[in-house]
């Protein structure tokens, strides 16, 4: 299994981004949901209390949480098959997060979706997406829609190494360089298509891939949210004053399976590897260091906020063990408008 | 070539004019531009070059090149963007030149624009409409002649569209626009030159009604799009000898007016459906189903079904010639089922 580059731990040295203790704080606050929400899930699997499957997003929340705090909340984001994390950073609340993957009534799509397909318009979530690459076409089109009703929106198009795979976002990045789209194209590297390597389906540097469409293109520390954040809010820049897309590339990595059920992982990569990223490359423990020796916050503190999230989380998921199922005559609903 | 004045849900005295398919086509699109500026066309060569079949030519100089775009040849990309674009308060028109293509799109109308609707609970929306072609006979070999609708109708989400008049395209393409769902016309290649009455008032033709194309007693003929011309001339040729045949034309797939299909048969006790799609688990089978499910105690004869033949179209003439239904085979057919072959 050949790594193209070895991960350093800690975080990179470099000036200190715009100092607004609150908003750090709201990041971290975040992230720390999106991790409790996931852990969660996992024990809904564990339990069988959850039907079907899910894709977890712990470790990569930093890409999540940076990119949509560069956001308004009516600009757009797609997301994917791993997307539990864009829609709670875009603004969806746990409890309806939750009832959605439990196939309730309250859930974001009346059950209809479930893990894979959370859709909020509310928030601008136009939709995870359980086809691979599956949405760069929708958001691209949202980018193109926002350009042509002369609206400023934004469109962020969320996917995996996997999705460079596909041919539709080239297509859609050629055309979105020729007409100067409002969209971001926001690409987690988390290491693995699935259960092989990205190198081994991946050929050159990925960032080329968008330079030869004219699209500007940055690689990104993935598990630093300052630096996910000022990068999107440079690409989130240019894209309002119509210059254009910007690809992002976000360096990341996945500290559960490709899903729930993937346990013995050994096969594809070192448990190791799993370990070394949890230590020494954890978005949160970063942004909770980085936070504490900037005299940001308190150890105390931080704790306390995560005992916190907890706590919501722990009533979010007792809402939807509560909640109801759907009635069964919703069934034939929502086919056609 | 009769419609019903039932189908007209709005028209006015103005003058009715004979002008042909692709004249119906670029009007209704011309018209709903006018009236709604969210519409917005994309597609290989729709612009100056007026699409291949110059089907559009001339909606660029009044609508300019923002609301008329050629694309790059990236058929799923286009259809993607017409997805995100229809999601977010857009209405377009995307052109896939030949049906053919569809092959190329299918995830975004199967997997992506189909289901938009249902996975999100009832939120988003996708108004968007894609027209393409259909139809043999054009010396066009395998790639470019094929009539694939059945694809599209198999998947719940979609509204599939097959307009066989002038009149109807125009009444039908005004509704699929103003829908707020997906929907897929096919116009057959070879009719773009077909000439028939439509008036210049304002009208359209609802989904799921069909088109009883010429009256009759002692068959039914159903038939979509470019088969409807042939039925037709056979329903002629078997009124020469005292059959009187009715041609029922469904418009569209989905919805599809089951009733009017029943009802006919009912009513001439025998049935023949045929469309220009493959046979084999084609539309004619659907069809015929839905006649014999719902007609069955009525009927003096099985339901019959002519389809393409089930080979890939070929090139030479005398070759293509054969895997099309004709109005002679179709007469034959209607004659062995009505006992006087």
């Amino acid at each position: 299994m050949a790594n193209t580059k070895t991960p350093q731990p800690g975080l990179a040295k470099r000036e200190s981004a715009p100092a607004d203790p609150d908003l750090w704080i709201r990041m971290y606050q975040q992230m720390v949901q999106i991790r409790l929400f996931e852990e969660q899930v996992n024990d809904l699997y564990k339990t069988a209390r959850m039907p079907g499957l899910a894709h977890l997003y712990s470790g990569e929340e930093a890409v999540a949480v940076g990119v949509c705090n560069a956001l308004r909340r009516d600009d757009y984001i797609t997301s994917t098959h791993r997307g539990h994390g864009h829609c709670l950073a875009k603004g969806a609340s746990l409890d309806r997060m939750f009832a959605e993957l439990l196939g309730k009534a309250p859930g974001y799509c009346r059950g209809k979706g479930g893990s894979m397909h959370i859709a909020d318009q509310d928030t601008g979530n136009l939709g995870a997406n359980a086809i691979v690459g599956g949405s760069a076409g929708i958001a691209t089109g949202a980018a193109m829609s926002a350009k042509m009703r002369g609206a400023d929106q934004v469109t962020v198009c969320f996917f995996g190494d996997g999705a460079l795979g596909q041919g539709v976002l080239y297509e859609v990045m050629n055309m979105a360089s020729l007409w100067k789209l409002p969209v971001i194209y926001v690409c987690e590297n988390n290491l693995y298509n699935e259960y092989t390597h990205y190198t081994e389906t991946t050929a050159g540097e990925l960032t080329a891939r968008a330079k030869a469409f004219g699209i500007h293109a940055e690689t990104v520390d993935g598990q630093d949210v300052r630096g996910v954040y000022e990068e999107a809010r440079q690409a989130v820049n240019r894209a309002r004053q119509g210059e254009g897309p910007t690809f992002l590339l976000c360096d990341t990595y996945r500290y559960y399976g490709h899903h729930v059920g993937d346990i013995q992982r050994t096969y594809y990569r070192a448990k190791e590897e799993e370990d070394f990223w949890r230590t020494e490359r954890d978005p949160i423990k970063l942004l909770a260091g980085w936070l504490v020796e900037q005299q940001v916050s308190d150890t105390v503190t931080l704790d306390q906020m995560m005992a916190d999230v907890r706590a919501e989380v722990a009533a979010a998921v007792e809402f939807a063990l509560a909640a109801p199922f759907p009635d069964v005559s919703e069934v034939d609903q929502h086919v056609y408008a | 070539m009769s419609t019903p004045s039932a189908t007209l849900s709005q028209t006015d005295a103005h003058a009715v004019r004979e002008i042909t398919l692709a004249q119906a086509v670029r009007e209704a699109l011309a018209e709903e531009m006018r009236r709604d500026p969210t519409v917005f066309i994309i597609g290989e060569d729709v612009a100056e070059a007026g699409t291949p079949f110059k089907v559009l030519s001339g909606l660029v100089e009044e609508f300019g090149p923002t609301r008329i775009i050629d694309s790059p040849i990236s058929e799923p990309g286009i259809t993607g963007l017409g997805v995100g674009a229809a999601m977010t308060g857009m209405r377009p028109v995307i052109d896939i030149m030949f049906g053919d293509f569809i092959g190329l799109i299918m995830d975004q109308l199967a997997n992506q624009a189909a289901k938009v609707h249902y996975m999100s609970g009832g939120k988003l929306n996708v108004p968007m409409v894609v027209r393409t072609t259909l139809g043999a006979t054009r010396r066009s070999a395998a790639q470019h002649s094929q009539s694939l609708h059945a694809w599209v109708s198999h998947i719940p989400g979609l509204q599939v569209v097959l307009p066989s008049t002038p009149y109807d395209a125009k009444g039908l393409y005004k509704t699929a626009i103003r829908d707020n769902n997906p929907v897929i016309v096919f116009e057959d290649k070879m009719m773009y030159q077909l000439k028939g009455s439509v008036p210049e008032g304002e009208y359209t033709i609802p989904f799921g009604v069909a088109g009883i194309k010429r009256q009759g007693t002692d068959i039914t003929i159903v038939a979509t799009s470019s088969m409807v011309q042939v039925a037709l001339t056979a329903a002629e040729n078997l009124e020469q000898i005292g059959i009187s045949a009715e041609v029922v034309d469904p418009r569209t797939m989905f919805p599809l007016d089951k009733a009017t299909l029943i009802e006919s048969a009912k009513k001439t006790s025998r049935a023949i459906v045929v469309d220009e799609g493959y046979e084999r688990y084609g539309v004619t089978a659907e069809l015929a189903a839905v006649i014999a499910e719902g007609a069955f105690y009525y009927l003096d004869a099985p339901v019959k079904r002519m389809g393409a033949m089930d080979v890939p179209v070929p090139f030479s003439p005398v070759l293509e010639d054969q895997t099309v239904p004709t109005p002679a085979a179709l007469t034959e057919l209607a004659k062995t089922l009505c006992g006087r072959a």
